[in-house]
């Protein structure tokens, strides 16, 4: 390639193909803002001169617009480029940006209460619960000691047991309850709220009749008192089975499937989930969307609505018979000839899409043979080799460095064709180089990350445009899961319909086949001459 | 043919076949098909396709047996008097190529002529 020997960054300029003829100039990678319409594009470098120009990154104004650019030369092609819709600049915030940010602020206040409060109630309850039995057995030494009987063996093993059963109590409920919180739901947590409700009661009647029937007649049984506290431990312990049977066991057969599909191009997946709240089932969906669903590109959802403004920008409809309010009549008027139209869009969709793609795979044809080239240069250097190296021997790092600007354009090209170029910065696309020379990847593997668009956690977490989600729903969202529910999933782009369907009642039966009854018979018609 | 089991056959031919001596062998001069342990779906003569007879799948020329009047096609229902109907493709050969009996009476049943009989009892 005639130009990768200078190259020293990566650019990011509209007008391609033609383009091959640049020599010797120093490119470097910038993102425009979204822009919807053609606008007059400004360039980088010059064409065909063997000269070298240098662009400095302009500290541009908010909502950056590029027009405004006057020390830019212009390209000759500059009238051909086609407007790619792209994201935002490093030096500019736009419009979304500003949203999201105070967006961010404000919900990271308000919620925080909302948090803590459950916490907070939840773990003084879970420290009252713990400190009542020692209460209970410490209680009468302390108060009425001379009027106590004494006890043997018996105590001391009883002590014993209830020590290794609150150690027990401590270790599960440590294990159940204390875990990062995942996410933050509209409402609460109905079996936890019930739960801690169950255990409150408890201990509050427990400690009643504590209250009443020992402190204040000055019970001498201490037999009787360690006995009881060690009910209210086993007691404690059964709740806490219950819990586990509640909020981790009960779901985890499979009852429903969900039907998730992404309002924006229909892509859709199903999971399956037991028992659940609406807001949890949610929850799940989410947890899911990140890995499962191909990232949300809105630059591929441009075409369609280009398509469908045109088709229904060319009719008017004029009122011949007088003033007359029949607005409907006049909407079906306009539908009714705009399906009758004969209208040729579709011929050039089909014809569109078809150049598109031979075009697609042109240039794919062109990276992976760039890319297969630029990897056979690099050698693993083994370990004895490593103090009688020829040449200068890089860490992986440099490694990529240097075998990148021979891939950069015909990466860059078919990133732009397939509208991805805004979720592969530079940086990232070094990185994942240099991840694959350290780990051995073939071409092939280092190359499939940018073929196919991958799920959101690929990419870097401010491609990801948002983890707000409000969730829309018919029902109160801490019902369960139902047949028939649909319930939506919004964030700020787009939207997830979910479907639930229930899993068709199964019957299964038995049908017994001796093995030695498979017998064969060859049918013949075979002819006899007599 | 359409033949009906149970009903009787309206058209029958008795056919005589006077076997010519070759070196060690009798022949009758044509092929058979069929027998209940043949597939009976692959017989190109049958009507029924579940039909499981004994049917001449090829008559050679001047043989015996087109002397006698044997036409390809036709299903044999009888050999000697003894029954082809129910039998299997190998017990068929074996009473067609009894050494002890020079001559053959086929009771043989033709599409043609059931058809012709039909017609001339409809008209």
């Amino acid at each position: 390639m005639d130009t990768e020997s200078t190259y020293s960054g990566y650019s990011y300029y509209s007008s391609h193909s033609k383009k091959s003829h640049r020599q010797g100039s120093l490119l470097f990678f910038r993102e425009r803002t979204r822009e919807r319409h053609k606008s007059p594009r400004n360039k980088d470098g010059r064409g065909s001169e063997k000269s070298v120009t240098i662009q400095p990154p302009t500290g541009e104004p908010l909502l950056g617009n590029d027009s405004t650019r006057t020390e830019e030369v212009q390209d000759d092609n500059w009238g051909e480029t086609t407007t790619a819709i792209t994201g935002t600049s490093e030096h500019s915030i736009s419009q979304e940006d500003i949203a999201r940010i105070s967006k961010d602020m404000e919900d990271s206040v308000g919620l925080d209460c909302k948090r803590y409060l459950g916490l907070t109630v939840a773990s003084f309850l879970g420290l009252l619960v713990f400190l009542t039995p020692i209460a209970f057995i410490l209680l009468p030494p302390i108060l009425w000691r001379d009027e106590l009987e004494p006890c043997g063996t018996i105590c001391e093993g009883l002590f014993i047991s209830m020590a290794f059963k609150l150690l027990i109590l401590l270790i599960g409920t440590w294990a159940l309850f204390f875990r990062k919180r995942r996410a933050d739901m509209p409402r609460v947590f109905v079996f936890r709220a019930l739960l801690l409700v169950l255990i409150f009661l408890f201990v509050v009647s427990y400690w009643l009749f504590y209250g009443v029937r020992i402190l204040d007649s000055r019970d001498r049984n201490y037999q009787g008192i360690v006995q009881y506290a060690v009910s209210l431990v086993d007691a404690l312990l059964f709740i806490h089975y219950l819990a586990i049977v509640l909020l981790e066991l009960r779901q985890l057969q499979p009852m429903f499937t969900l039907q998730v599909v992404r309002s924006t191009d229909g892509e859709s997946r199903f999971y399956s989930l037991g028992h659940l709240s609406i807001q949890r089932a949610a929850l799940v969906v989410l947890e899911n969307y990140y890995k499962d669903f191909t990232i949300y590109n809105p630059n591929l959802l441009t075409a369609s609505k280009f398509r469908a403004a045109k088709h229904m920008a060319g009719l008017k409809v004029y009122n011949v018979d007088g003033p007359s309010n029949n607005a409907t009549g006049q909407s079906r008027a306009m539908i009714a000839a705009a399906a009758r139209r004969r209208d040729s869009s579709h011929n050039e969709l089909y014809y569109e899409e078809a150049e598109h793609e031979r075009r697609v795979k042109k240039r794919k044809a062109r990276l992976v043979v760039a890319v297969e080239e630029a990897f056979i240069h690099i050698q693993r250097l083994q370990a004895e080799e490593q103090q009688k190296a020829p040449g200068e021997v890089m860490d992986p790092r440099e490694a990529a460095q240097a075998i990148f600007p021979s891939m950069a354009r015909a990466l860059q090209k078919y990133l732009r064709i397939t509208r991805q170029q805004n979720y592969h910065s530079m940086e990232s696309i070094l990185q994942h180089l240099a991840f694959c020379i350290t780990n051995g990847m073939t071409p092939k593997a280092f190359l499939e990350r940018y073929l196919s668009a991958g799920p959101t956690l690929q990419y870097d977490k401010d491609r990801w445009l948002s983890t707000q989600w409000r969730l829309v729903s018919d029902e109160a969202v801490t019902n369960g899961l139902r047949d028939g529910i649909v319930f939506v999933l919004k964030c700020l782009d787009f939207s997830l319909v979910v479907n639930v369907k229930k899993i068709p009642f199964i019957i299964l039966s038995e049908e017994f086949i001796d093995p030695k009854s498979h017998k064969f018979v060859l049918r013949l018609q075979s002819e006899t001459s007599v | 043919m359409s033949y009906i089991p149970g009903q009787p056959v309206t058209a029958v031919v008795v056919i005589e076949i006077h076997k010519l001596r070759q070196g060690e062998n009798l022949i009758l001069g044509f092929s058979i098909g069929g027998g209940i342990d043949q597939d009976p779906s692959q017989n190109p003569f049958s009507e029924d396709k579940t039909d499981k007879g004994i049917y001449v799948t090829r008559v050679s020329e001047g043989g015996p047996a087109e002397i006698a009047g044997l036409q390809i096609g036709d299903k044999i229902m009888q050999v000697n008097g003894w029954d082809m109907t129910m039998v299997t493709h190998d017990q068929a050969r074996k009473r067609l190529t009894k050494r002890s009996e020079e001559v053959v009476r086929l009771l043989v049943t033709r599409q043609s002529l059931q058809k012709a009989v039909q017609q001339s009892m409809l008209s």
